[in-house]
């Protein structure tokens, strides 16, 4: 079903942003949200990006569609470099690259009534005759799973689940090939995450969209994706198929991320032997010295305190950035998803 | 059974306010043992928060009230009903005797006290230690729940500790006074996975070493699965199920609960299965239930369902739900 | 998190009900639970119906002088009148109509004071929020210029330049208030920036046009409006100070502040010329801080009902 045309790719991309101190704005620092990070991704298919709080996840998704320019690096959207364009020509490309958000209760103007809401993007690019306007909003709306005659309502009415519906509909109404889920689903009710990957799954298969999944819950990026990225401090430690994720991770981080991740099943959870880490997340504005993960690594070496470890292929379609995984290596440490 | 330390009966709470009437808590009762570990789950609007909110007195007054029902705690100074207590008393026994650990712990530290100092307060006041005793115990209870070099921590403020370390901190002034049970609400959903995984590990250290009870409010089952005993399902202010936590997950009786978990993906799952979406939304507080408060969303539901409200009834050793269809035998319940 | 999203929301009063009518009947709601409102509201009431209805509401013209009749005490006082029920001042001239008229002049200069004030502060304040880095400098240095200002001294300068008129203390107030207003909108103005639906509008590819004007400034108006309402109260004071100093409008027209200027002279003879005046003053500005607090727990988000 993965079609192998690449749809995005990214390289290299940094995001970093200036700290200022004093009158004048002197900059004394940078916090490095997004440190050197390259994928690419497929038409088709939906990357998942996952990680903790702080590891930059979000800034991808952003500065991937230039919403934060980006410090340095590449983003390649169907071939065309969108660092390198002109504001006008970005302008254009912005119906086929759209974004969901995380936040159903601030991404919906509150003064605006669902129709106008989810019409904008059309409005914007002046494409429609108003009649043809209000079809395609009503069939937007059904699209979502929603009744049509909700667009003269006006977003409080609606619940989190319902707004984030409304996103959707908005994200999708000029078509886009690719769409960046920005942890849309982390503010709502276990039942209500269930009835929107449904329907964003329904959503990819019905009108072949491509997504970054961007989120800190492992088990729904594992549900929803077909290749997984684990992101650390602003960098990529694995890269590779959801499969190949749980079945070999390489990377000590993604090895205890993976122990730490709950299941529903109180037999499995009484027996799972967990990899505590040590320490805590260092600030992304003074990343340490070599690898990202060396203060909290169980297996750092001398190396791993000195130089970045080289982000590479060690197996077909697996990649990894440690010193300690050399080529088609298997689980170095202990334990079971 | 061991012996019951909390007795929870027939509680109601409702909140009056411009809106209307919402019925937050309506008729929830369940049983404490001593040690033992409850999880409550239920999702946003359920009642969780506000039934132990209102067992404590934390509950704002206006516009809230707790209309009736009992609480039996079998404290230090013997059974007592926490619902008919004077505001001072129940101080006493929040401070003393049951802890509690928030999810937000930046608002309930005092950001003008140290760590230490905070803790150490409470040892004085609840239990009437010196203040060199207190600091030796407050070192101690630092180190106990895992923060590092606890004599230099002691002088650190809350805004130097990262979230999981202020949880670790809110724990520690929970148990200080060896309370017979932690209450949690929602206590790592604010936090990463990792960490997480880390206070769940925490809990259950301390509850075989000091042997704590521990009330667990979550909206995630699987976060509690493996530290919970048994599990207390709610929805629409109303028990819907309580069960032992492997007859929960093996024979979920509820039609909720069997949503709830279908509704979560699993890690070790090779492909994805679609995820059981229950459809609809969660019910409207304002209007009081007169029926089964899942009816509206219940694949399962029949006339009975929007006739009566279904009373809490044994299916099971342990193990209890209020629903009018038997799911094994696929047919209405007798009776 | 998700527990807490049932009971927190930002939508404001401005949006809830969208007829006027049930925005009345939930303002009405509010108010009645929240007496001083209700108090604020007569207040304002009974100023602005004075100051509309002047002529209908007083016999004598504020300005015709009965040396005659000068200097008489309140009606319910000996010697009084109740042809004159505030009594008359020094040239004999009415006190309850210049009262009454006085109302116009407070009203006008707080009113187009704020909103002078507001429209300047509202662009500059917008303009300094959405685009930052240098164009907020400049703007907020300009700002940070006239709050620098030794404000009688600035006063004092445009009065003997441009003379004394209604329309320069409504300049002066337009200018001096102004910065107030440019620092809240450009808080809101940053604030509102980082939401998520002014992320969608440049997702969906906006311009700054459309995010300025559909986006943003239809979400600052609770905020400023309740200001405003303060500042009205407040500019009232002004106008009294000024009035004082013998800076404000020219003493040939009824102010409050030139009254109290005057009365000051006779608060041992006749005291009551500088009382009302005061109480008119005070009374006022009472009843538009009443409105505001009001406004202000209408328009706040917070305090909404809880969401379904």
């Amino acid at each position: 079903m993965v079609e192998n045309k690449v749809l995005l790719r990214v390289e290299n991309l940094k995001k970093y942003f200036p700290i200022t101190r004093g009158l004048l704005g002197r900059r004394v620092g940078a916090v490095r949200a997004v440190d050197g990070i390259s994928f690419d991704i497929k038409q088709g298919e939906t990357l998942g990006l996952v990680g903790e709080s702080g590891c930059g996840k979000s800034t991808t998704g952003r500065a991937i569609l230039q919403l934060h320019k980006p410090t340095s690096g590449n983003v390649f959207f169907e071939n065309v470099n969108l660092t390198k364009i002109s504001a006008e020509e970005l302008r254009k490309l912005r119906p086929k690259m759209q974004m969901i958000f995380q936040d159903p209760y601030t991404s919906l103007n509150p003064r605006h009534s669902v129709g106008k809401i989810i019409a904008e993007p059309m409005v914007i690019h002046g494409v429609m005759s108003s009649q043809q306007l209000k079809n395609r909003v009503a069939q937007l709306l059904e699209l979502v799973g929603m009744n049509p005659n909700f667009v003269r309502r006006y977003p409080h009415e609606f619940s989190g689940g319902q707004r984030q519906r409304i996103g959707i509909a908005r994200a999708l109404s000029l078509n886009p090939s690719f769409i960046v889920c920005d942890e849309p689903i982390s503010s709502l009710d276990v039942s209500i995450q269930a009835q929107v990957v449904n329907l964003l799954q329904d959503l990819q298969e019905k009108l072949g969209l491509t997504y970054l999944f961007i989120a800190h819950d492992l088990s729904m990026v594992k549900h929803i994706s077909h290749r997984i990225a684990v992101m650390y401090l602003g960098k990529i430690v694995e890269f590779t198929g959801r499969n190949a994720l749980f079945d070999n991770p390489l990377h000590p981080y993604t090895q205890s991320l993976i122990s730490a991740v709950p299941v529903p099943d109180p037999q499995v959870e009484r027996k799972r032997h967990r990899i505590i880490l040590e320490g805590e997340v260092p600030s992304p504005a003074n990343p340490p010295k070599g690898c990202v993960f060396n203060t909290r690594c169980p297996l750092a070496i001398d190396i791993c305190f000195e130089t970045p470890p080289e982000y590479r292929e060690v197996q077909p379609e697996h990649f990894v950035a440690c010193h300690l995984v050399k080529e088609s290596d298997q689980n170095n440490l202990d334990c079971e998803p | 059974m061991g012996q019951l330390i909390l007795e929870v009966k027939d509680l109601v709470t409702k909140f009056y306010t411009l809106e209307g009437i919402v019925h937050a808590v309506n008729g929830v009762s369940f049983d404490l043992e001593e040690g033992e570990a409850l999880a409550i789950v239920g999702e946003s609007g359920s009642g969780k928060s506000v039934t132990v909110m209102s067992i404590l007195g934390l509950i704002p007054s206006p516009p809230g009230k707790v209309e009736s029902g009992h609480a039996y705690f079998a404290g230090k100074y013997g059974r007592c009903d926490l619902l008919k207590l004077t505001p001072a008393e129940l101080r006493n026994v929040r401070g003393g005797q049951i802890g509690f650990v928030f999810q937000d712990p930046i608002s309930s530290l005092n950001p003008l006290l140290t760590v230490g100092e905070q803790i150490s307060e409470s040892l004085v006041k609840h239990l009437g230690m010196s203040s060199e005793e207190a600091k030796k115990k407050t070192t101690k209870l630092l180190e106990q729940v895992g923060i590092p070099v606890p004599k230099i921590r002691y002088n650190n403020y809350p805004h130097q500790f990262s979230g999981g370390m202020r949880q670790r901190v809110m724990i520690a002034i929970a148990i200080a006074c060896n309370p017979a049970i932690i209450i949690a609400d929602e206590p790592t959903t604010a936090l990463d996975v990792t960490i997480q995984a880390q206070i769940v590990d925490l809990f259950q250290r301390l509850r075989n070493v000091i042997g704590v009870a521990v009330i667990w409010i979550t909206h995630n089952l699987s976060v509690v699965a493996g530290f919970a005993e048994r599990v207390l399902v709610m929805y629409g202010g109303r028990v819907v199920e309580i069960a032992r936590v492997d007859d929960l997950f093996a024979r979920p009786q509820h039609p909720y609960t069997i949503g709830l978990i279908g509704a979560m993906p699993r890690l070790d799952a090779r492909e994805s299965k679609r995820l059981v979406s229950i459809e609809g939304t969660p019910p409207d507080m304002l209007i009081p239930i007169i029926h089964c408060p899942f009816a509206p969303r219940c694949s399962y539901a029949f006339e009975r369902c929007w006739q009566e409200i279904p009373p809490l009834i044994t299916v099971g050793e342990q193990h209890r739900t209020s629903c009018f269809y038997d799911l094994d035998k696929r047919r209405p319940r007798d009776g | 998190m998700a527990t807490n999203r049932a009971a927190q929301t930002n939508d404001s009063f401005l949006d809830i009900e969208r007829t006027f009518w049930d925005r009345l009947v939930y303002a009405s709601q509010f108010l009645l639970r929240d007496r001083s409102g209700i108090i604020g509201l007569i207040l304002f009431l009974v100023v602005a119906i004075a100051a509309i209805f002047s002529p209908q509401l007083t016999p004598y013209d504020p300005l015709s002088q009965d040396l005659r009749n000068s200097k008489l005490p309140p009606a319910w006082f000996e010697g009084g009148s109740w042809d004159h029920p505030f009594g008359t001042d020094s040239l004999g001239r009415d006190l309850f109509c210049r009262i009454i008229y006085g109302a116009r002049v407070s009203l006008a200069i707080s009113f187009f004071g704020v909103l002078m004030a507001g429209g300047i502060g509202l662009i500059i304040g917008t303009f300094a929020g959405y685009f930052g880095g240098r164009v907020d400098a400049v703007i907020m240095g300009a700002v940070n210029l006239i709050l620098s200002l030794p404000y009688l001294l600035f006063v004092v300068f445009i009065a003997a330049i441009l003379g004394r008129s209604l329309l320069n203390v409504i300049l002066i107030f337009g200018i001096t208030d102004a910065p107030l207003f440019a620092r809240i909108t450009r808080g809101e103005v940053l604030r509102i920036r980082e939401l998520g639906y002014v992320e969608s509008a440049i997702c969906a590819g906006a311009r700054w046009d459309r995010i300025i004007f559909d986006h943003i400034l239809p979400n600052l108006i609770g905020p400023l409006i309740t200001v405003a309402t303060f500042e009205v109260s407040a500019m009232i004071f002004y106008e009294a100070g000024l009035g004082f100093l013998g800076l404000s409008v020219p003493p040939t027209v009824p102010s409050w502040g030139n009254m109290l200027s005057v009365g000051r002279l006779y608060l041992v003879n006749a005291p009551w010329l500088a009382t009302f005046p005061g109480l008119a003053i005070m009374f006022t500005s009472l009843g538009m801080n009443l409105l505001g607090d009001w406004l202000r727990d209408v328009l706040d988000p917070r305090l909404r009902r809880a969401r379904k």
